[in-house]
């Protein structure tokens, strides 16, 4: 609606003010008179005579201006009304209002927020809680964020060249959901929960984008990972290694969603770096025990990744599928040939444990000491502690 | 719309100088783009500027009468070296043309323009 809404006027701002007033206005009509027959249709109806009222409202205030001060005579553009939209670009403008959302000359908070707020439908206090910001922070935020789409006309438009703009609404949407998963503390229970906002929006994004196979790539990951949510964390709180999770209390109606995500679009292929992330989180979602993990293919699936997108966290976990595949000192090997990641826990981690399987305790404990003086987080302190405790 | 695009620079990195090797291509480059913007008709001025040593702020405040400091206004590693001012019907247009300009490193920095003023001085808002 607000997508509509936007593409009809050409004013966001506008728009936006306008359902909030007409979702306001059906909070007090259907608790007094019930709820109308058609109720999107009606809140459309009521927000649509809205922005219409404000911009009489505007041009009449415009009038008073040019009456006194000669120059402001000139209607503002872009206000004229166009013709309702088809129903048939519906998508079309709930695309472009994604694209305005996560457009890259907003900064990356800034495109998080407009995403909840605009396309998701959150409101300011629940995107605020679910950051752990002040409100008005968050507040402020979208009306600056208002403003310079306003000021430097970001437009509402969907480029040719698509490819560089979805990657930025895949890294919005990706950060949408990690956010889920970074303990942050605080009040969990009033907290809506990202992961599933982030998976509604990356399913919307794929109905919008029925061509981009990392789109389906992202939402595969967000569900095979959403998949075992409820046994990362023990009932203490500890943190709990996938070979050890209680994999009965995985969600296999996600799973099978993923699976089915997954299949159509390698089938369709090009394969890109979603796309094998979700293939590699399909081999343990679907290995009936950890022992099950088809290692090999998971080492290659790293291997694709790492040519694909580069990166040292990446050779990490090649590193560790490839001790599970070929034994302990191979994982060792590539290991050692990665740079740039000395202050980065896990890898610190990663060796301690392979060096305990080959038959290494006191390398090992040397490693996870190492790793220790890293380790973010209690819960992870605590389990090194006893890690080190049990080689020593 | 009309945007300005401020071009930063780093004034520690060596440019050709007329006669020496690189410098037709450069200002040919320059000249290219330039006539493009004219070509399509987007191009409303422009130029470059002397190097900031040559910059001279005046530095007004309530307090005190105007003070004349030697030297641009901000100290920073890039320098405002020139500028375009083109327009465009929106911010994806105006950011196609900052990004061919011909530099290889540098920055660009895009702003909307806010009042242009008539043929009696009177700010205009640009729309």
């Amino acid at each position: 609606m607000l997508a509509l809404l936007a593409a009809r006027f050409g004013d966001l701002d506008l728009a936006d003010e306008s359902v909030q007033d007409a979702l306001v206005q059906a909070v007090e009509t259907w608790s007094a008179n019930g709820i109308p027959a058609n109720p999107p249709g009606w809140l459309y109806t009521v927000a649509h005579n809205r922005a219409v009222d404000r911009l009489r409202r505007a041009a009449a205030s415009a009038r008073r201006l040019a009456a006194s001060a000669h120059e402001l005579t000139r209607e503002p553009e872009g206000r004229q009304e166009v013709p309702i939209v088809e129903h048939t670009e519906v998508g079309d403008e709930q695309l472009r209002l994604m694209l305005l959302c996560c457009h890259p000359a907003l900064d990356r908070d800034t495109q998080v927020t407009l995403t909840l707020r605009l396309v998701g439908g959150l409101t300011t206090a629940e995107i605020a809680g679910a950051f752990l910001v002040p409100e008005p922070t968050l507040a402020q935020r979208i009306v600056r964020a208002k403003r310079k789409i306003r000021a430097a006309r970001i437009p509402l438009t969907i480029p040719a060249d698509l490819g560089e703009r979805v990657e930025v609404l895949l890294t919005v949407l990706l950060l949408i959901f990690n956010e889920s998963y970074l303990s942050r503390g605080g009040t969990q229970t009033l907290r809506v929960d990202l992961a599933e906002q982030a998976i509604r929006l990356t399913d919307r994004a794929r109905t919008l984008l029925p061509d981009e196979g990392e789109v389906e790539g992202l939402l595969a990951l967000e569900l095979y990972l959403h998949a075992r949510s409820a046994t990362r964390v023990d009932a203490g709180g500890e943190l709990v290694l996938l070979r050890d999770q209680d994999r009965s209390l995985w969600d296999l109606e996600l799973i099978r969603r993923a699976n089915a995500v997954v299949r159509r679009a390698a089938a369709r292929g090009p394969i890109g770096p979603f796309l094998l992330q979700a293939l590699i989180a399909s081999q343990h979602a679907n290995a009936p025990t950890a022992a099950d993990t088809d290692w090999p293919l998971v080492a290659d699936l790293y291997a694709r990744l790492l040519s694909a997108a580069p990166s040292p966290v990446v050779a990490l976990n090649r590193a560790v599928a490839v001790a599970e595949a070929d034994g302990p000192r191979a994982g060792l090997a590539l290991i050692d040939d990665i740079d740039g990641l000395d202050d980065y826990y896990l890898l610190h981690v990663a060796r301690g444990e392979l060096l305990a399987r080959a038959h290494e305790p006191s390398a090992a404990v040397t490693a996870l000491r190492r790793a220790l003086e890293l380790a973010p987080s209690p819960a992870e302190q605590r389990h090194l502690h006893r890690r080190i405790a049990a080689l020593a | 719309m009309e945007y300005m695009l401020i071009i930063g620079a780093d004034e520690s990195m060596p440019l050709p100088g007329p006669g020496e090797p690189g410098f037709e291509e450069t200002m040919g480059a320059w000249a290219a783009y330039t006539r493009s913007l004219f070509e399509k008709g987007v191009f409303i001025s422009g130029g470059s500027l002397q190097p900031s040593a040559t910059a001279t702020t005046i530095r007004k405040s309530l307090q005190s009468p105007p003070v004349i400091v030697d030297g641009p206004f901000a100290e920073t590693k890039e320098q405002l070296a020139g500028f375009y001012v083109v327009t465009a019907a929106n911010l994806d247009e105006a950011l196609a043309l900052a990004t061919e300009l011909p530099m290889p490193v540098g920055s660009v920095e895009v702003r909307p323009l806010a009042m242009r003023p008539d043929e009696t001085g009177s700010p205009r808002p640009v729309l």
